[in-house]
């Protein structure tokens, strides 16, 4: 270890409250010594005065967590789930997934950070892409720690172990150890480099035409617009910008992360990701904004493209699942309209009939048209006008200022939603419209899995000893995330990243042949 | 691993060095042939020349980035520039082009070479200088880019190395429809297209103005325009930050610092000086101590500020007191006046601390006393728009600067807003003016919208011509308009001539 980390070594960061400080610490410095292998005992069995500690120190605090309206909503889905699981690692039914002991359980025996180690640093050995990188922890407590960074995965996962955050976030390379910014001579000696190129699609931004749910919930039918944006967004990264390595993740709760992961991707400056992002958004204006797809005309390929995507979408996902304009909620619709005389027309047909579906409404508008209630309008531009509408349904809602800051921290996948308790899995593009993001499994749920996995197969193996995760041994060749259902998306990740590092290999070789053949 | 320590010469080497010969061999630098009109000023110059030539040759060139620069002032289109400048481009600066086969073809060329880089030395020092004199040279490159020689602007573009290739006959065929979806025009025009690395062309991707396949932007042949410019301030961007690092190494005292130093002053005011007839308006009676108060509403923001803030605190600081007492120099206030203007704003002040360390400085700016040249000259300058938007910044309890430029953008326009300008359009243009640092504009803006009925009132009635309405770059220039415009019934409507005539000859 290049310099090992103690809890008293590690001067948190200035940002914290001396409570962050202090609180993780003493969770902390009892688990240091612990080797690997006593990591299940601690969490399986820790010692009831500690744990009666933790409960009323932590409890105490984080009270407030659970009642938060902004969580309630989904808490319920998730209690059923652990009722049924009274398992020796102590999920009861009162346990939840913010408890700090399934959080540490969790990091300490399903969280890969072998692979997120690769995955960052593009090499399987520590090169600065990691050791520069920033994370930033928010504490049980919601305090943020900043400029965390770390020489090693296992230095990650014992600050995480410690500290128990409720979730992590990913920041830049910067161009000088993020710890060490302080005590550079100049404060220019210290930048972002490189970061991934991060898209976020949230749900808030569906709200004005979503109509089965509001807020933090979802549904499958309100779900399909993600997997729209999924593959709008996807096809054009590759086809367009030719980048190959794209991660989808979902974000544990109603949105996903898109993280474009080439070299050249990576060193994009903010001018050019604004570009990016500016290139893949479309819609204009606010609330009060009126029409907010104005394409220009012929439609640029990329949008032509995406229409011939989302066409069939906005029949079923759009007109019959979600029904955007049945009763009065047609209005939006006319309002979208620029002929008068057809409006009128329409305004006339639907009042007399209330409970026309959508997709009637929909098709009313050609058959008006064609019987001459057009007035200012050609049948062309009421196509494109059409076209428009269908485009403003379904395409794609970026947060586009995620993407447009090269130093933007975007949460990490596979920590654990604190409204959900879903873990933040990643998403296969190849199989996108399959993903049901209210079937992914939850953080306790997965603790429970191994319980019922080890006591399955107790009956075969006398001695089971733990690994840390992905490390084999003679004794036992299964890491405790291979007993979960978390193993599929731990797949589809490794995957990824031994895909993402052999390409890196190439870009290395090429580099170092580049700079030999300067020298000579 | 153990390396080898190259900086040490290895005994053999050192043998093939004869230090006699390396003394007195003279420097071998290629001599720059100026193969073609455009230049992208990339290697700097290497011959000798005169320190005669050094200066006039800067000299030159600053005159016409001066006259750049007082066209962007006007607003002035491409086009009026382009009309504008040719004659004096043709006086000072002449550039011909090959075609022409004039014989002082290599002359110009390393005139306009070497110029460029005796401003770049004289204009990195500070970062507004830099962006000024980028945005001036990017002008001129692109001005001279657009009336090159159509044969020998490709020729010039071919030399760039910049990576773009052709795209050939069978691929145009191939993404014919969508490369006029993407580039969105007719079917008549034959075009060409070049392909670049979309990172080339971020404007165009982001305006979804280029066709992308697998990473390469398809760019129309009449984009290229924007490219080849947007290298250049790059590059001269990147250089001149160099330039800056530098600077402090040149150990050079009394040949070139002098004149480097003169020429970036001079650059700071090339148009707004400030003129005797700003003080003279007809129908103002000679303002007094007690009427500068009465007087505050024609004021521009920046001495307003000024002036609520010394009433406010009874004090202002140094160089808000220099910036507000030759401002009000400039309006005909009498130096017994303004002492005793300053004497009564500062009202807990004892008289004997005011006239041992303020009264000197007021009678200062008025030469009233000082060195020789200070008297003669009858004191300091009030200050341009330019000398105000240059300066560095106020630090804390300072007021002085131009509010539009000092001011975060939220605190202007609450500034903005207390002195009543309440329209959200003018604010909302205020707000992106200064956005991109176009404080003058900004403040001409509030100015137009203060004063909009009178001003549509002396056009429609013809009484001011477009002279009388230019745009606003002194802060007397503007208390003059302001108050001419404000009082217009009074028998002396439209008596603005003889402008910039009568320069006082004064500031050294």
């Amino acid at each position: 270890m290049p310099h090992s980390i103690s809890p008293e070594a590690s001067p948190a960061d200035d940002s914290t409250l001396p409570l962050a400080d202090a609180q993780p610490l003493s969770n902390g410095v009892k688990e240091e010594p612990s080797s690997t292998s006593q990591d299940v005992t601690m969490s399986d069995a820790a010692s009831p005065s500690e744990a009666e500690k933790n409960k009323v120190v932590l409890e105490g605090l984080f009270d407030d967590d659970d009642s938060d309206d902004e969580f309630s909503s989904s808490a319920p889905q998730i209690r059923p789930e652990e009722a049924p699981s009274p398992e020796p690692l102590k999920i009861k039914p009162s346990t939840t997934f913010s408890d700090p002991e399934v959080m540490r359980a969790f990091y300490q025996r399903l969280f890969p950070f072998r692979y997120l180690f690769q995955w960052l640093n593009h090499s399987p050995s520590p090169t600065n892409d990691f050791a520069h990188r920033e994370f930033a922890f928010t504490l049980q407590n919601d305090a943020y720690l900043r400029y965390q960074s770390f020489p090693t995965s296992d230095l990650l996962r014992k600050q995480c172990i410690q500290m128990i955050p409720s979730r992590f976030e990913i920041g830049p390379v910067y161009s000088a150890n993020p710890r060490d910014r302080k005590t550079l001579r100049k404060a220019s000696a210290f930048r972002p480099l490189s970061k991934e190129l991060v898209f976020d699609i949230d749900m808030t931004d569906y709200d004005d035409i979503r109509t089965c749910c509001t807020g933090a919930n979802i549904c499958l039918s309100c779900w399909s617009f993600i997997t729209m944006a999924i593959k709008v967004v996807d096809v054009a990264l590759r086809e367009d910008f030719g980048f190959k390595h794209i991660l989808w993740v979902y974000s544990g709760r109603r949105g996903a992360h898109a993280w474009v992961c080439d070299k050249r991707a990576r060193d994009l400056d903010d001018q050019k990701r604004r570009a990016v992002a500016g290139y893949l958004e479309l819609l204009k204006g606010g609330a009060q904004g009126g029409k907010k797809v104005n394409a220009k005309r012929p439609l640029h390929p990329h949008l032509e493209r995406s229409l011939a995507i989302l066409r069939d979408y906005f029949q079923t996902s759009i007109l019959l699942d979600q029904d955007p304009w049945s009763s009065d909620r047609s209005a939006h619709l006319l309002d979208l309209l620029p002929d008068a005389s057809l409006r009128a027309a329409l305004q006339k047909k639907w009042d007399s009939a209330p409970s026309r579906p959508s997709s009637m409404k929909w098709a009313d508008i050609d058959s008006l048209a064609a019987s001459g209630a057009l007035s200012t309008l050609d049948p062309k531009s009421l196509k494109e006008m059409k076209q428009d509408i269908v485009l403003e349904y379904t395409y794609p809602r970026l947060d586009a200022e995620v993407s447009k800051k090269l130093n933007h921290l975007l949460k990490s996948p596979f920590c654990v939603h604190p409204g959900t308790g879903r873990v933040c899995v990643p998403i296969d593009t190849r199989k996108v419209e399959e993903f049901d993001p209210l079937g992914v499994p939850t953080v306790t749920q997965l603790l429970g899995e191994i319980d019922t996995w080890d006591r399955e197969h107790r009956q075969n193996e006398e001695v089971v000893v733990e690994e840390e995760d992905g490390v084999s041994s003679s004794q036992k060749q299964v890491s405790d995330w291979e007993k979960t259902s978390l193993k599929p998306y731990v797949d589809l990740f490794r995957g990824f990243v031994n895909r993402l590092l052999k390409d890196e290999k190439g870009v290395k070789r090429e580099r170092e042949e580049g700079g030999n053949a300067m020298e000579f | 691993m153990i390396r080898q320590d190259f900086s040490r010469v290895d005994p053999k080497r050192r043998a093939a060095l004869d230090y006699k010969k390396k003394q007195f061999a003279k420097p071998e630098f290629k001599q720059q042939d100026y193969e073609h009109r455009l230049n992208f000023y990339v290697l700097p110059p290497t011959a000798e020349i005169t320190l005669e030539e050094f200066e006039i040759w800067a000299i030159n060139r600053l005159k016409v980035l001066s006259e750049l620069e007082a066209c962007s002032f006007r607003n002035r289109t491409l086009e009026e520039t382009e009309t504008y400048m040719s004659s004096i481009l043709d006086k000072y600066l002449p550039l011909h082009s090959n075609s022409s086969r004039s014989s002082t073809l290599q002359e110009e060329r390393k005139k306009d070479h070497y110029s460029h880089f005796i401003l770049r030395l004289a204009f990195s020092a500070t970062e507004d200088l830099r962006r000024r004199f980028s945005r001036l040279e990017t002008t001129l490159f692109r001005l001279r880019f657009k009336d090159d020689n159509l044969r020998e602007r490709v020729q010039f573009v071919n030399s760039l190395g910049l990576e773009w290739e052709k795209i050939d006959k069978e691929e145009r065929e191939e993404l014919a429809s969508e490369l006029t979806a993407a580039g969105g025009y007719g079917k008549g025009e034959e075009q060409g297209w070049f392909k670049v690395d979309f990172e080339r062309v971020p404007e165009l991707v982001e305006g979804r103005r280029v066709l992308l396949k697998r990473g390469k932007a398809y760019v129309p042949m009449r984009e290229q325009q924007s490219i080849v410019v947007a290298e250049f301030t790059r590059k001269l961007d990147e250089a001149l930050e160099l330039t800056a690092r530098q600077l402090p190494r040149i150990d050079e005292d009394d040949r070139l610092a002098p004149i480097l130093a003169h020429l970036s002053q001079s650059f700071t005011a090339p148009d707004a000086a400030y003129s005797t007839s700003d003080a003279n308006i007809d129908g103002l009676s000679t303002p007094t101590a007690a009427s500068i108060d009465t007087l505050a509403q024609h004021f521009p923001l920046c001495m307003h500020n000024l002036h609520s803030t010394l009433r406010a605190n009874s004090h202002l600081k140094h160089f808000g007191r220099l910036q507000y007492t030759l401002f009000l120099k400039g309006i005909g206030l009498s130096l017994d006046e303004c002492i005793m203007f300053w004497r009564r704003s500062f009202k807990l002040m004892a008289d004997d601390k005011f006239n041992k360390e303020y009264k000197y400085n007021i009678r200062h700016a008025y030469g009233d006393v000082g060195g020789d040249a200070n008297r003669r000259g009858r004191g300091y300058t009030p200050y341009s728009c330019q000398k105000l938007l240059t300066e560095p910044l106020p630090g804390p309890g300072q007021a002085h600067g131009c509010p539009y430029r000092t001011y975060t953008t939220d605190n202007l326009i609450a500034l903005l807003q207390r002195t009543g300008v309440n329209d959200r359009d003018t604010l909302k243009s205020v707000r992106e003016d200064v956005g991109r640092q176009r404080y003058h504009i900004a403040c001409n803006r509030v100015f137009e919208w203060t004063h909009k009925r009178e001003i549509k009132k002396v056009k429609d009635d013809g009484s001011w011509g477009a002279a009388e309405l230019d745009t606003i770059l002194h802060p007397n220039t503007y208390f003059k308009r302001s108050w001419l415009l404000k009082h217009l019934g009074e028998g002396n409507a439209g008596v603005v001539g003889g402008a910039s005539q009568d320069k006082m000859d004064v500031g050294e």
